[in-house]
């Protein structure tokens, strides 16, 4: 990065600032499944008066919070093998018929992680191609029939390099499967094969946020800013 | 008719070299491990392993890696807190990896037992988990023909059983359980609590008994994540 650029590690959201623009997203009454991880968090950040209905795909619907150290139940646990809780709503179901949730398109949402997202919307986020032991889980299946696939990540790598590319040079977890990307600098849609910036901070240039981009950003009408609270 | 068994040695005694066994859990939970204690115990070796996950620590699915029973994992996520046995076997090339996304995973297996030789989705569709395999578009979507996956025995973890073999299953532990049920040519199942006939109301089975070949009472039965946490191994 050229000295004149604005150093973005100063500026870019935090995980729980990017987790927080996603949450305003979801629906009232939406299915939603978080990935393990950092996604998870976006289930803390639902605003006053919606209430999405989380999924976990070993087989549990409208879970509760983690409970207290020393409190699990191990037979209570989410996708990521951590504890949950039960509370009034909660369904239990076997594999099978939590996949059937996901495959049948009746999960209105499912955000994830990302190594790389293409301006076509094609995702990779399985492996980094690089050998060791393959896993997979159930990224193939959400990305490819949630009504709604939506990423969150860095804007660019730790190195660097932009996660938002022309094409993915990563093995694939789906093609053409995510329509929205919250990042840590900006809020970007794939529509018709192509990045649509719809929201950035305001603390970083379009020019800036484009040569931190690995594709072409386009405009349609507004860009909006970008602002979080601090989390 | 009555299904019970006395032991889990017992119940475990029919599984003869190369077997195919479904593992029922996800991680820990819902995971069999006194009934996969036995099956190292009993020594059937040369095994093919249908589970989501490779195991965790050195008890249960990754203690019967472990001890070199298992040649084959057909799996979608062999990775855990404590991976190490899988990670080096399959690295030192002593176990074969088939690598399955988890919703085709549960739905081969639920083909499997409802006679369903091959069916369509979209998950994995472009991806290298495809390769190989016939592809089709249905109302302008594309779909990957995946096949059913059945096994010779299924280790099945349950809360309540009765003697005619129907089942409850607790919490989140049910995951591949009922759908490995059905999937194997014999089911064995051990119940945290074995009840008479009728002590199972008709409205709670999850597991109707044709589905299952024997059960074992395993009462107060080992969860594998206090096993790792008291760094527990097998044998």
């Amino acid at each position: 990065m050229s000295e004149t650029m604005t150093d973005i590690s100063a500026i870019k959201l935090s995980n729980a600032q990017i987790a927080w623009r996603a949450a305003q997203d979801i629906e009232d009454g939406a299915y939603v499944n978080l990935g393990i991880g950092f996604p998870e968090m976006v289930a803390k950040f639902q605003p006053e008066g919606k209430q999405a209905i989380f999924h976990t795909e070993n087989g549990v619907l409208d879970f509760g919070e983690a409970p207290k150290p020393g409190e699990e139940d191990w037979d209570c646990i989410n996708a990521g093998k951590k504890a949950i809780t039960i509370k009034p709503g909660t369904a239990f179901f076997h594999h099978a018929d939590s996949f059937a949730m996901v495959r049948g398109g009746h999960l209105d949402v499912a955000i994830l992680g990302a190594y790389e997202v293409a301006q076509t919307g094609d995702l990779a986020n399985w492996s980094t191609g690089k050998g060791g032991v393959p896993a997979v889980g159930g990224a193939m299946d959400l990305v490819q029939s949630a009504k709604r696939v939506a990423v969150l990540t860095d804007h660019v790598t730790k190195k660097g390099e932009p996660k938002l590319v022309a094409s993915c040079s990563l093995p694939l977890t789906g093609v053409g499967c995510v329509t929205r990307i919250y990042t840590s600098l900006a809020v970007v849609d794939v529509v018709g094969g192509k990045f649509v910036l719809r929201e950035k901070i305001p603390a970083i240039s379009f020019d800036e946020l484009q040569a931190l981009t690995g594709a072409p950003l386009h405009v349609e009408g507004e860009v909006a800013d970008l602002i979080c609270p601090e989390l | 008719m009555d299904k019970t068994i006395a032991s889990v040695r017992e119940a475990v005694s029919v599984i003869p070299d190369g077997a195919t066994v479904m593992i029922g859990g996800f991680g820990g939970s819902g995971a069999p491990i006194e009934l996969i204690h036995a099956l190292i115990d009993h020594g059937a070796k040369d095994l093919t392993v249908v589970n989501n996950n490779a195991g965790n620590g050195h008890v249960g699915l990754a203690a019967l890696i472990e001890q070199k029973r298992v040649k084959k994992l057909i799996c979608s996520f062999p990775r855990s807190a404590d991976p190490r046995v899988f990670t080096e076997a399959y690295l030192a090339g002593e176990i074969e990896l088939e690598l399955v996304p988890q919703g085709t995973l549960a739905e081969r297996i639920r083909a499997g037992g409802a006679g369903i030789p091959a069916f369509y989705t979209a998950t994995s569709y472009g991806t290298e988990l495809a390769e190989g395999k016939p592809t089709e578009e249905f109302e302008g979507k594309h779909y990957v023909r995946e096949r059913w996956l059945k096994a010779d025995y299924a280790l099945i973890k349950a809360e309540l059983a009765d003697p005619h073999g129907n089942l409850t299953y607790r919490m989140a532990a049910r995951n591949f359980n009922p759908v490995m049920a059905m999937a194997a040519t014999y089911t064995i199942v051990q119940a945290s609590k074995v009840v008479e006939l009728g002590g199972i109301d008709p409205e709670h089975v999850i597991t109707p008994g044709i589905f299952v070949g024997s059960v074992v009472e395993v009462a107060k039965p080992a969860q594998e994540e206090e096993l790792n946490r008291a760094e527990a191994v097998y044998p």
